[in-house]
């Protein structure tokens, strides 16, 4: 019987086999590499923190040196409040510098603005806390959460300007012609079409802009400085979950490390957390075009 | 010959910019000399993307409430004529132009003259059915009134009926208006972007190819639709599909490499054209 010229001989077959298999295997041990470091963070600090959170971490200040127990609640809050205020900051001229480069820029106002973006965003985040600290702490002459926030907020404006101009541009043309030729000025179809299209992708980018800068340590150093107390005014240094786990992780007491594993898990989880919110935007979106 | 009665005087008298149509030669290619009114008066019309030539010295004129087809091959320039008409050309940077071009005597190129005010009166339907997908059926209808300041309730839903009703879509979506507009099959979304062009109440309507996307039953919708649009309206399609432009048209305009061949009654264009070129495209020799 003569052999098809289409199977390969038995030996050529099995050669292949062998590599295809080894191939293979290379392939899924990188796979496993990349997510093998979150399962990692999130291994360590379950088991180190979650024996310490309770409900009167969520609640109670921390406690003075020597008596146990206590809580991040001040530390909770000022990162929401420090959250909160870089958005005030960077939303705003984000969006709205995301819109200038998608549908007013030149092309080569639109280069050098993207340069400037790319550059922005490598800038260490502690150089930021430095740059504040000179433009809002020594002027007022007092740590805030006004410098924390701002100095948040100049680091979403890179992230968020990006991510807004990348979703206007996907939205398609033929909207914007509709609209244009119905009469409605060009601010509006951009504001009311436009973005109301891309809405989705833009709050996406901004809470991915959020997940980055939530855990930022560096920036708050000169600037919020932490506070083992409530702050009741803004114009006083404010505490931030990073800043609290910074202080307590680098003390000589195992109380305040096992503060500092649960400080790192509950800022993880909120990471998270806006990062599944990330998820579910993304998903509605695909769903509906 | 008019296929239709001239318009009550009524109409021209709100109209007090409209130029009064004095007798002059046809162009080469112009039309033939008739005392009916005239929506867009193009003399001498070319225009540039960057270096290249789109449209070489076209003088034609319109005629007010008929449907004029412009039809041509690829690239013949017929989509750039259309665009140029209310100026969406613009959109494309580098774009340049010579010669004048008025909208019921109007110039739409004159000093100081605002595009956005021009596409209120000279509406658009383009070949991909566009509904804005964040939008409601009756919202895609309004929106165009809604950014131009329109508040009042009663002319909101007003307008939305006789939008609807004069894009024959009303039965098929009344009980649905608050669905997403691109909720509705191809056809009925490009009846819904006819009818939010109506909307606004321009006075001209151009049609970019509206059909090419839809099935048969409804092209057949769209063409019926422009019949009864030439009633009121002036009503310029571009189309690849020349017995749709023989069908739908009162007249055609036969573009070729950026030139305007030949203009004339459609029956004439398609049964005895003038010229060697036209005769050659209309009868599928070559485009």
């Amino acid at each position: 019987m003569a052999a098809s010229p289409y199977l390969p001989t038995e030996q050529f077959a099995h050669w292949r086999k062998i590599k295809s298999t080894a191939v293979t295997g290379v392939l899924v041990v990188c796979a496993l590499a990349v997510i093998a470091p979150l399962f990692l963070v999130l291994y360590f600090l379950v088991v180190h923190g979650w024996s310490s959170i309770d409900w009167n971490f969520f609640t109670q200040l921390p406690k003075p040196t020597g008596e146990t127990g206590g809580g991040m609640a001040n530390a909770i809050v000022g990162t929401i409040t420090l959250l909160t205020m870089a958005s005030l900051v960077g939303v705003p001229i984000g969006v709205l510098g995301g819109i200038y480069l998608a549908e007013y820029g030149s092309d080569r106002a639109n280069d050098w603005l993207r340069f400037a973006a790319d550059v922005l965003n490598g800038v260490p985040s502690i150089v930021w806390g430095m740059v504040v600290y000179l433009m809002l702490v020594v002027p007022f002459k007092t740590f805030s959460a006004y410098a924390g926030g701002v100095a948040l907020g100049f680091m979403m404006v890179p992230l968020v300007m990006r991510t807004t101009e990348e979703v206007l541009v996907l939205v398609p043309q033929s909207y914007r012609e509709a609209a244009l030729a119905l009469g409605v000025a060009r601010w509006k179809v951009i504001m009311v079409i436009v973005v109301r299209t891309a809405l989705k992708g833009i709050a996406t980018g901004i809470i991915i802009a959020l997940a980055r800068i939530a855990g930022e340590t560096a920036p708050l150093l000169f600037t919020a400085l932490g506070n083992t107390f409530w702050s009741h005014n803004l114009k006083e240094p404010i505490s931030a979950l990073p800043l609290q786990i910074f202080a307590y992780a680098i003390s000589p007491y195992d109380d305040w490390h096992r503060q500092a594993w649960a400080g790192a898990l509950v800022l993880m989880a909120l990471i998270l957390a806006l990062n599944i919110i990330v998820r579910v935007l993304s998903r509605d979106r695909i769903n509906k075009n | 010959m008019s296929t239709l009665p001239e318009a009550p005087a009524a109409r021209q008298a709100s109209e007090p910019a409209r130029v009064s149509l004095t007798p002059q030669p046809a162009g080469a290619a112009g039309l033939p000399v008739e005392s009916e009114e005239v929506a867009f008066d193009i003399r001498n019309f070319s225009l540039w993307y960057g270096a290249r030539q789109a449209l070489m010295d076209v003088t034609i004129k319109i005629p007010a409430r008929k449907v004029t087809a412009i039809i041509g091959p690829s690239g013949c320039g017929k989509s750039t004529f259309l665009r140029a008409l209310n100026r969406m050309h613009e959109l494309t940077p580098g774009t340049r132009l010579e010669g004048s071009l008025r909208h019921f005597g109007q110039d739409l190129y004159g000093p100081g003259v605002e595009a956005v005010a021009i596409r209120r009166r000279v509406g658009m339907v383009f070949q991909k059915s566009n509904p804005f997908p964040t939008m409601s059926i009756a919202e895609n209808v309004l929106v165009g009134l809604r950014l131009n300041g329109v508040r009042d309730k009663a002319v909101l839903q007003e307008r939305l009926e006789k939008s609807l009703h004069m894009a024959a879509l009303w039965d098929e979506v009344k009980d649905l208006l608050n669905r997403p507009g691109t909720s509705l099959s191809g056809g009925q979304q490009q009846r819904l972007c006819i009818a939010r062009s109506l909307a606004v109440q321009p006075e001209t309507l151009l049609m970019d190819e509206p059909c090419s996307a839809l099935d048969p039953l409804a092209t057949a919708k769209i063409e019926e639709l422009i019949q009864t649009l030439r009633q009121d309206y002036t009503v310029v399609i571009v189309t690849h599909n020349m017995q749709q432009a023989a069908r739908c048209s009162d007249r055609t305009a036969f573009f070729y490499m950026g030139r305007l061949i030949e203009f004339g009654n459609t029956r004439n264009m398609f049964t005895n054209p003038s010229n060697p070129q036209t005769e050659a495209y209309v009868s599928g020799r070559f485009g």
